[in-house]
């Protein structure tokens, strides 16, 4: 591809070189060829001394040139045979030619002219031998086996470009362009009979030598890009493909030829292969092209309103494969082998409802918002076990889950560079706006897509304000109004859009603040719950309308005007969206304060385990609907961004249905029975808002990418979404808008949509980081929970723990036994404590145990909150716990968790208390 | 499939999607809506390349076209007679060229000719004010239409010869930003 895309290039470099003579060569060229056939006889002389020259030239033994006057009658009798057809399909093409327009013809003819300057140093070629890189381009030309002029020069044109960088190549060309008409001719002639004679030679000898058998490789090579660039020729497609047909029987001749013995074995089945691998990728090409939905309701939208709006749709489109890519990556790494290998739900406590929330669970206004079952499933973080390797297969999920949100970041950053890359390259550079101002518009301005009558009416209406627009900017430009009432204005404007800006961020900050002390509040209304995204949907739905409103102030160019605008919402939507985050990193804090306490007292009940049971696995005996579990953040960081998205998708959709729906209806409807035309007065139909709906999807996206990681489901959502949107949304467009009346370019902004979305995609991996790095992941939830590891740990340390109390406790009884022996008064209760002794090692001091019988349990697990704070003050515990707190709290522990119906703890713990009588 | 198959071999699939940015069922698609348009004239078997034309008139009547300011000149650029009578090749060619595939440079040249009405291989004045009058329906006046085209000629005359050749052309096509998606038909 790279290859063809140079030689277009230089083609075209070619054609701007020599485009001025076109016309004068014209005429010459196509005298030339009708001229060809009476000049055989004159050529064929020549064609011999050359072929002999050339086989003096080449490696070959001496003794093959004697047969070279043998061989050169043979071969001409065959030329003769062989060039029939061809030539008549010259004619053929001839005609064809003679209607072709001059851009073609300017092609062939800088083709021509290339090739006369070849053909000049063919003649000194054939003086000095020292030029041997021509004269190796001179052989190549003479193989040609097609006695077809034009032909010849075009593949003489290919190879030209091929070494372009051969100086000198370029100075034969320069040189070239000076020589006369009549010795060209004849030159040419001379080649396209020598080219018939040798090619045949190369089919009548089996072996051919290295130099030969490279030409011919490189002429092979030479058809095959032709063949692959012959779309891109300006050409009839008539003789595009007869070109094509010759070409490919061409190449299939002789790449046959290549090779000897075995290894013309090897490269025929190579050849082989490879049409095979052409075919494949063709097919592969259609099935691709088959596959890219929508493409009649795009075409049918385009046809209707014009490249701008339909430019939304394959931008949704586009969006939608991305999404979908993402989306098979998060569910098949991430979602499906957690489902299908994972522990199923109900297993632990992070994969169970809460024995709270279990009532509720399954109503519907619940799991609208996300709660209940929903909360606790595969959509979203906390559902996700800390195990290293799941199932048959070791699959290691919690690796894969970093992995892939890692990787759909860095996929959808590859996708979007590499877009704006492509669109760059074709836009080409439109820096210099100014320039061709009047010429853009007067070349570029219909929009040929547009098959619509009213589309087209609109069209030439805003074709022509546009030129007046320009002519009278053009006048004007001279004179200025009043600069400074105007400055004051766009000032003003500024000045105004600027504390919309910053109204709204407050008017976010206030309500999130306040939904904070809702927390507090048990009952919470419909609004009180869900008046965040209210708020932002709202703002979002008015104050563009506002912006559009004040920048009527500025009075600026309309294409100035909304970029203006474009960027004034993206600052709007941006705010409002980081707002939104700064209030839910406090809301993460809080719960994460929160949870420190939870994980201290789940950490000593899991311990308590420990030691009323001498293995440590009794940790799944409660129900784990009762298995107290802290906030869970990310869970919440997921939940939040969930409902955004969600009220933002029935916002979009609600004003679609009652703004463009409701109201193309009432215009339609009551236009019968009303004073004025609703259609073309006040009300009217809508437009579509190109700008903001791209914005929207822009937005959208964002937050997908920022909540995916902390919810996987999210991703699943937003398929969804765009998936109905493009129904939807098609739909609306079709049925209720009407085209724009002032229509403006779409591609110029694409790659504007496209910085705006690699922004977004910066913006949203930044809280997204931030977020991974500074807070500590959830102890009790996700796949980098880090309880059970935690847990195992302090289990270990308290088990060399309890070795030590053993020792201890030897010691104590050693001199209790000392001090029995003295005096006979002995505290019942260490006695029965030297009675458990053997068997539990958990018992360890006297003053724990009155701490025990003095407390009710109530009080106890309060006491255990308060001691839990301080535990986890000072992180490596065991050492200083042993000697205090285990004990209290197992004993306090489980009579706080009345519910517990386990049958592990109930017997177990009355134990010490029956060792007490 | 074996119903399209008696509309074309498949070699001529293959050379027509060698030559075109169509894949086979765009093309197989083309010959529908070229049949379509004369179902008397045109064959639904291709196989042996029936040398068959439509009449300019049907084409400009094809809903692609129908709005297009520029369609007799578009249709005559393509057809291999000049007079606006298209071939299937030359069909094909036209939605090829304005397909969204095509390169920037092809479409140039082939804009250039579109544009270039009485054929003189230059875009002059009168190309311009032809241009000018289809693009807004005549309803800029003499002295607007002259002023814009002496503007255009202004910008994009690199030579100085008061018309456009084709590198003036090609040169300012090559940086417009819109030029790739307005020209573009798809079908």
């Amino acid at each position: 591809m790279v290859n063809t895309n140079k030689t277009k290039k230089n083609n075209r470099e070619d054609l701007e070189k020599i485009g001025i003579q076109i016309d004068a060569d014209e005429t010459t060229d196509t005298a030339e060829e009708e001229d060809d056939d009476n000049e055989e006889e004159d050529i064929k002389q020549p064609a011999k001394i050359r072929k002999k020259q050339n086989n003096r030239k080449s490696s070959k033994p001496s003794d093959e040139d004697e047969d070279n006057s043998d061989e050169d009658t043979k071969l001409k009798a065959r030329n003769n045979r062989r060039r029939l057809p061809v030539q008549n399909g010259i004619r053929k093409n001839k005609n064809d030619k003679d209607d072709e327009s001059d851009e073609e013809k300017s092609t062939d003819t800088a083709k021509n002219s290339r090739t006369k300057a070849r053909n000049k140093d063919n003649g000194k070629g054939e003086e000095s031998d020292d030029n041997s890189e021509l004269e190796g381009e001179n052989k190549k030309t003479r193989k040609n086996p097609v006695h077809n002029n034009n032909r010849n020069n075009r593949n003489n044109a290919n190879k030209r470009q091929k070494d372009e960088d051969n100086k000198k190549v370029k100075q034969a060309n320069s040189r070239g362009n000076r020589k006369g008409e009549k010795d060209n001719g004849k030159d040419k002639k001379k080649k396209g009979k020598s080219s018939s004679s040798s090619s045949s030679s190369s089919d009548s000898e089996d072996t051919l030598s290295e130099g030969e058998l490279a030409k011919v490789l490189e002429e092979v090579e030479e058809k095959k890009m032709l063949i692959a660039a012959i779309r891109t020729k300006a050409w009839r497609m008539k003789r595009k493909l007869t070109t094509l047909k010759e070409s490919q029987e061409f190449v299939e001749k002789f790449e046959g030829a290549l090779g000897k013995g075995k290894g013309r074995k090897f490269y025929a089945y190579k050849v082989m292969m490879m049409k095979k691998w052409i075919k494949f990728k063709r097919d592969f090409e259609n099935f691709k092209t088959s596959c890219i939905p929508w493409e009649m309701k795009i075409k049918e939208i385009e046809s209707h309103f014009g490249s701008s709006v339909a430019s939304y749709f394959i931008f949704l489109r586009w969006l939608y494969g991305i999404n979908l890519v993402l989306f098979s990556l998060t569910f098949g790494l991430v979602v499906i082998p957690e489902v299908l290998m994972g522990l199923p739900y109900g297993s632990i406590p992070r994969k169970t409802v809460p024995r709270k929330e279990q009532p509720t669970a399954m109503d519907f206004s619940v799991l609208w918002e996300f709660g209940g079952y929903i909360k606790y499933s595969a959509l979203f973080y906390g559902y996700y076990n800390n195990e290293r390797m799941i199932g048959v297969f070791k699959y290691r999920l919690p690796l894969s889950y970093f992995m892939v949100g890692v990787g759909s970041f860095g996929y959808s950053l590859m996708v979007v560079i590499r877009t704006m890359a492509r669109n760059a390259r074709e836009n080409g550079i439109d820096g210099d706006d100014g320039d061709f101002n009047f010429s853009w518009k007067m070349f570029t301005s219909w929009d040929y897509l547009i098959g619509n009558p009213e589309t087209a009416d609109n069209k030439f209406a805003s074709i022509t304000t546009s030129f007046k627009e320009s002519i009278v900017d053009e006048e004007e430009s001279q004179k200025d109004e009043n600069i400074h009432l105007r400055r004051f204005l766009i000032v003003l404007a500024n000045f105004l859009i600027f504390c919309c800006l910053a109204g709204s961020g407050y008017l976010i900050f206030y309500v999130v603040k306040k939904s904070q002390t809702y927390s507090t509040l048990e009952e919470l209304t419909w609004y009180q719950k869900n008046e965040i995204d209210i708020v932002m949907a709202l703002l979002g739905m008015f104050v563009p309308p506002l912006f559009e409103t004040i920048a009527g102030l500025e009075n600026y160019h309309p294409r100035i005007a909304l970029k203006w605008q474009l960027w004034r919402m993206f600052a709007l939507f941006l705010g409002n969206l980081y707002t939104f985050l700064l209030a839910l990193i406090d809301q993460v804090n809080a719960q994460l304060a929160e949870e420190e306490s939870i994980k201290n007292k789940t950490l000593a009940m899991v311990n308590s385990f420990n030691f009323t049971n001498s293995t440590s696995e009794s940790i799944p005996a409660i129900d784990p609907a009762d298995f107290p579990r802290g906030p869970c953040w990310e869970t919440g960081v997921g939940l939040e961004f969930t409902k955004l998205t969600v009220s933002d998708i029935l916002v979009t959709y609600g004003s679609i249905l009652v703004g463009d729906f409701l109201r193309a209806l009432f215009v339609r409807f009551i236009n019968y029975c009303w004073c004025w035309d609703l259609e073309y007065g006040f009300p009217s139909y809508t437009e579509f808002d190109i700008s903001g709906n791209v914005l929207g999807l822009i937005f959208n996206q964002g937050m997908i990418w920022m909540g995916t990681f902390y919810s996987p489901g999210l991703i699943g959502i937003n398929i969804l979404r765009l998936l109905t949107s493009m129904y939807f949304q098609c739909w609306a467009v079709m049925c209720c808008n009407v085209p724009q009346s002032r229509v403006f370019k779409a591609s110029g902004s694409n790659n504007f949509y496209m910085s705006l979305l690699l922004l977004i995609l910066f913006l949203s991996l930044l809280p997204v980081i931030y977020t991974i790095m500074t807070f500590t992941p959830s102890f009790d939830c996700g796949p980098f929970s880090l309880a059970i590891y935690y847990l195992n740990a302090t289990s270990k340390t308290y088990e060399t723990a309890n070795l030590e109390l053993k020792r201890k406790m030897q010691m104590l009884r050693d001199e209790q036994k000392n001090r029995r022996n003295n005096k006979y008064t002995v505290n019942p209760m260490l006695q029965d404590l030297e009675d458990l002794l053997p068997n539990n090692a958990n018992v360890n001091k006297p003053e724990s145990n009155q701490i025990v019988i003095g407390k009710q349990p109530n009080e106890a697990t309060r006491a255990n909150g308060k001691h839990g704070k301080e535990m986890t003050l000072a992180p490596p515990p065991p050492r200083m716990v042993v000697t205090k707190p285990p004990n209290p709290r197992q004993v306090s522990h489980i009579p706080g968790q009345p519910r517990s119906g386990t049958p592990g703890s109930g017997p177990r713990r009355p134990s010490p208390g029956q060792s007490r009588h | 499939m074996g119903n399209k198959q008696t509309i074309f071999t498949d070699e001529q699939l293959d050379a027509y999607q060698d030559c075109t940015f169509f894949t086979r069922k765009e093309i197989l698609r083309l010959h529908g809506r070229y049949h379509e348009m004369a179902p008397h004239i045109v064959p639904m078997d291709y196989t042996n390349e029936p040398d068959v034309k439509i009449p300019i008139q049907l084409i400009t009547n094809m809903p692609e076209l129908k709005e297009n300011p520029f369609k007799e000149q578009i249709v005559k650029t393509f057809s291999e007679d000049g007079a606006g009578n298209l071939s299937f090749n030359d069909f094909v060619d036209m939605f090829s060229v304005l397909s969204e595939m095509a390169p920037r440079e092809l479409k140039a040249i082939y804009a250039f000719k579109i544009y270039d009405f009485n054929t003189d291989n230059f875009i002059c004045k009168s190309d311009l004010e032809k241009t000018l009058n289809k693009l807004t329906r005549e309803e800029l006046a003499p002295e607007e239409v002259t002023l814009v085209c002496e503007k255009v000629i202004e910008e994009a005359d690199l030579d100085g010869d008061g018309k456009l050749n084709y590198p003036d052309f090609e040169n300012m096509i090559g940086k417009a930003p819109d030029f790739l998606s307005t020209f573009h038909i798809r079908i």
